[in-house]
């Protein structure tokens, strides 16, 4: 691997303290991809995240979380026990040369500790401090505890997904934690802006219910406009006609799904077309597909009869096609529509590579080097990367307590004795 | 003041990830100008209900408004070169950032590239926003959210095992690359005060993504596990679910990941005696009796309100939610404490809830202030005022076609 510099980053110059939960891991780790210098504080004996799975070759093992790696790499890693008084005087000391505090503690426990935002800040104007949580810090749900499945029940996202008949669903990998984190991330640099001009820090209040609203798109606006109620329709699209009728979504294929929409508005036309062409190339267009007006049809005042009978042919054409050669001829004959990918495809999809996207990530301890999903952006000036993995517990200990707060080697065994780190 | 004043950013975009990356932004008061034209309006005005009383019309799109408040709205046909190329250079001079989120390939033909653009503001900052990214094999190929986020992944993570996947509303990861790529402007804005250099981003929304999913991409990659849907188990909890309640299509979702909270459930129960046996003494034996759990629980909840089972199992210290329906979004108490909505009036859709973003800050609070504009209604204002065209220039562009 090419030796890299988290110099090259676009927030090289800012210094991050990172004290969340699987909630907010992500904010830190978008910071750190920047290049920002992050630095993660975990409770003596290392975050309860640690738990998390999956694990490295399955042996559960802190040190072995591949949900840790994922979203903890590009910070270094420091322990620290809040609730001791010098682990409070320390944690004040770090945080007066800091640019960023991130935390996820439930709203009032910094303050009881009185490490909160409003004494924080008095000796450093500058700062900025996001505090995530599912509701936010004021509200009567502030206090509520949630894991995914209950912020995702209470967004309201999970009345929009699953069949009719059976209970409203979450997507089984956990999302509302990485969408919560990402948007973090952009609240923590609209402050960060304002404090770049003004020299005015403050305080970041982030709630992923709200953060979830976004994941839905609109689907509340035809309640506010029409007094109509979107819900969970399964694998079928609704609500892109104004007759609602609904467009299938997902056609089982020779080894798997695809996910094929009949639209409208140009690009819909424009596939709707080039799909009956390969249908017909195949023998396989019936004549009154091949005979449509596509430039008449619309999707927005579509019926769902109409809808059904062009729907039969294709579901019978999709039946005999794979997944791989539907990816081929949609990118060929520039139609909408993409395979139902698995992890697996995701890696084999040569885009990916000719991105240059996957980054090897050398775990020395492990004795392996592991793929990680790349930068989230490439920027013509500066950099945005993977710069080094996870940390283990207490790795960086040394280099910062006795590196940058000039503490001895007595020191810190002596803190390590009082259990303070 | 708030965080973004003075901030210039202009977008020839559509639909929602260009547009609401600038929503952002706006929310924050940068001053955002979005570029249509009345031959080709955004999409979400022309073909994307819900429209105001099931009425198509261009100024009655909720998606648009959604994604559009606080914008200044102008119309430059970018087919009447060279005229209309000029005139998108001297927008693009007087902007600190671009977004974009055409087709890779599209800026270029209208002589818009970030390279073209640079000749006149060497340091411009210009997002890039589309599908696969602007290069590799794949990289014309357009496409939605609602269908790359099967390419993604996710679909293929949601529904039961053994059956169809399921969909997840709109274009789903369209905005998860919002949030990746107003972080970058605003890292970029930060690189150019202290550097003097532009930028020029390159968002792929595949890409952006991929980040949510890292654990179970590493999870292929060592243990070989294809991760596969199972609707709304989790390994680390148990009970794990939605729950039925009271009412017509009511659920509250439950989940149990510790000995206490499970405890804590039992007695909320009033400990009924299927729950002290050897089938759910611990988190393991619950998993194996996990079908039978959730019937054990969801007999319970059924003869409770939703809410009386959040509240209550909140109080007793078990994490509990109600499953809103769009319906309650407007009127969820906590929502509405922050609050989440800002309602503002439209001529033509009438009172509209405009969303706040999902973080407050506590010395600049964020809008919305301004309903989402009309097609062109800024036209004079921005190309008089702002661009500072004489009246002759400007009725002169609009007789040609230029600004239509």
């Amino acid at each position: 691997m090419v030796a890299v510099d988290r110099n090259e980053g676009l927030l090289a110059p800012f210094r991050v303290l990172d004290l969340t939960d699987e909630l907010g891991f992500l904010c830190g780790k978008i910071l750190g991809d920047l290049g920002a210098d992050v630095i993660k504080i975990e409770r003596p004996g290392g975050d309860p995240a640690r738990r998390l799975g999956p694990f490295f070759k399955d042996e559960r093992d802190p040190e072995k979380s591949l949900y840790w790696f994922g979203f903890n790499n590009n910070k270094r890693g420091i322990t620290l026990n809040l609730e001791s008084p010098k682990g409070r005087e320390i944690f004040s000391q770090l945080a007066a040369k800091a640019d960023f505090v991130v935390e996820t503690f439930t709203p009032g426990y910094l303050d009881k500790l009185k490490i909160g935002f409003p004494v924080l800040s008095k000796k450093n104007s500058r700062l900025v401090h996001t505090s995530i949580t599912p509701f936010g810090q004021t509200g009567p749900y502030s206090k509520f505890h949630a894991s995914d499945i209950e912020i995702m029940a209470l967004s309201g996202c999970m009345s929009l997904t699953g069949d009719p008949d059976r209970p409203p669903l979450r997507v089984t990998f956990p999302q509302s934690y990485a969408w919560t984190g990402s948007y973090a991330a952009m609240g923590a640099l609209i402050a960060h802006h304002y404090r770049q001009d003004t020299g005015q820090g403050q305080h970041v209040d982030v709630s992923a219910q709200a953060t979830m609203l976004w994941a839905f798109s609109h689907a509340h606006t035809f309640w506010d406009l029409n007094r109509h109620l979107e819900q969970r329709a399964g694998s079928f699209m609704t609500g892109r006609s104004i007759t609602g009728a609904k467009m299938r979504v997902f056609w089982p294929c020779q080894d798997g799904y695809l996910n094929f929409i009949i639209y409208g508005g140009e690009a819909g036309r424009r596939t709707n077309q080039a799909l009956v062409a390969w249908m017909d190339s195949k023998g396989g267009a019936p004549d009154f597909l091949k005979q449509k007006d596509w430039q008449s049809f619309d999707i927005a005042k579509v019926t769902q009869e109409e809808i059904d009978r062009m729907e039969e042919p294709i579901a019978r054409f999709f039946a005999g096609v794979t997944k791989a050669e539907f990816f081929k001829e949609v990118v060929k004959r520039e139609m909408l529509g993409y395979p139902v990918a698995s992890v697996k495809e995701i890696f084999e999809d040569p885009q990916h590579g000719a991105r240059d996207f996957w980054q090897e990530v050398d775990h020395p301890e492990l004795g392996v080097s592991m793929t990680y999903p790349g930068g989230f952006a490439k920027f013509s000036a500066g950099a945005c990367r993977v710069w080094r993995r996870a940390p283990l517990i207490g790795e960086h200990n040394r280099e910062v307590y006795c590196g940058e707060l000039g503490m001895t080697k007595k020191e810190l065994d002596k803190l390590r004795k009082e259990k303070v780190i | 003041m708030q965080s973004l004043k003075g901030v210039k950013i202009v977008e020839f975009a559509a639909f929602a990830a260009g547009p609401a990356v600038g929503k952002h932004l706006a929310d924050h008061g940068a001053t955002v100008v979005h570029i249509e034209s009345k031959v080709r309006p955004d999409g979400f005005r022309t073909h994307y209900p819900p429209y105001k009383d099931n009425i198509h019309g261009l100024n009655r799109s909720g998606l648009f408004a959604l994604c559009n408040n606080d914008k200044l709205d102008i119309t430059i046909n970018l087919k009447k070169a060279p005229k209309a190329t000029e005139l998108a250079k001297k927008i693009v001079a007087w902007a600190d950032v671009v977004i974009e989120n055409f087709s890779p390939g599209t800026m270029a033909r209208l002589g818009l590239a970030y390279q073209d653009l640079k000749k006149i503001k060497p340091d411009l900052i210009m997002l890039s926003s589309s599908n696969l990214g602007q290069s590799g094999p794949h990289a014309h190929h357009a496409g939605f959210g609602s269908q790359l986020s099967s390419l993604a992944g996710f679909t293929n993570l949601t529904g039961y095992p053994g059956g169809s996947p399921q969909i997840l509303y709109g274009p789903y990861i369209d905005y998860i690359a919002v949030a990746y790529g107003a972080v970058a402007i605003l890292a970029a804005l930060d690189y150019r005060k202290r550097t003097g250099k532009g930028n020029h981003i390159d968002t792929a929304q595949y890409e952006t993504g991929l980040q949510y999913l890292a654990p179970i991409l590493l999870d292929y990659k060592i243990n070989g596990r294809v991760a596969a849907r199972n609707a709304n188990r989790d390994p680390h909890a148990a009970p794990h679910g939605a729950y039925p309640c009271q009412g017509d299509d009511r659920w509250c979702a439950i989940s149990v990941s510790s000995e206490s909270e499970w405890k804590a459930l039992c007695r909320f129960m009033g400990n009924p005696s299927w729950s002290a046996g050897k089938k759910f003494a611990s988190h393991e034996s619950r998993k194996a009796n996990e079908d039978e759990l959730d019937r054990h629980v969801g007999a319970w909840t059924s003869g409770l309100s939703a809410h009386d089972v959040m509240e209550k199992l909140q109080k007793a210290g078990v994490k509990a939610g109600v499953v809103n329906r769009m319906c309650d979004v407007y009127e969820d108490p906590q929502l509405k404490s922050r609050p989440q909505w800002v309602e503002l009036d439209h001529p033509e859709i009438g009172n509209m809830h405009y969303q706040r973003p999902p973080f407050l800050l506590g010395k600049t609070p964020p809008g919305p202030a301004q309903r989402d504009p009309l097609l062109g209604e800024h036209n004079e204002y921005f190309y008089r005022e702002l661009l500072g065209l004489s009246r002759i220039e400007y009725e002169e562009l609009v007789k040609e076609g230029v600004i239509d």
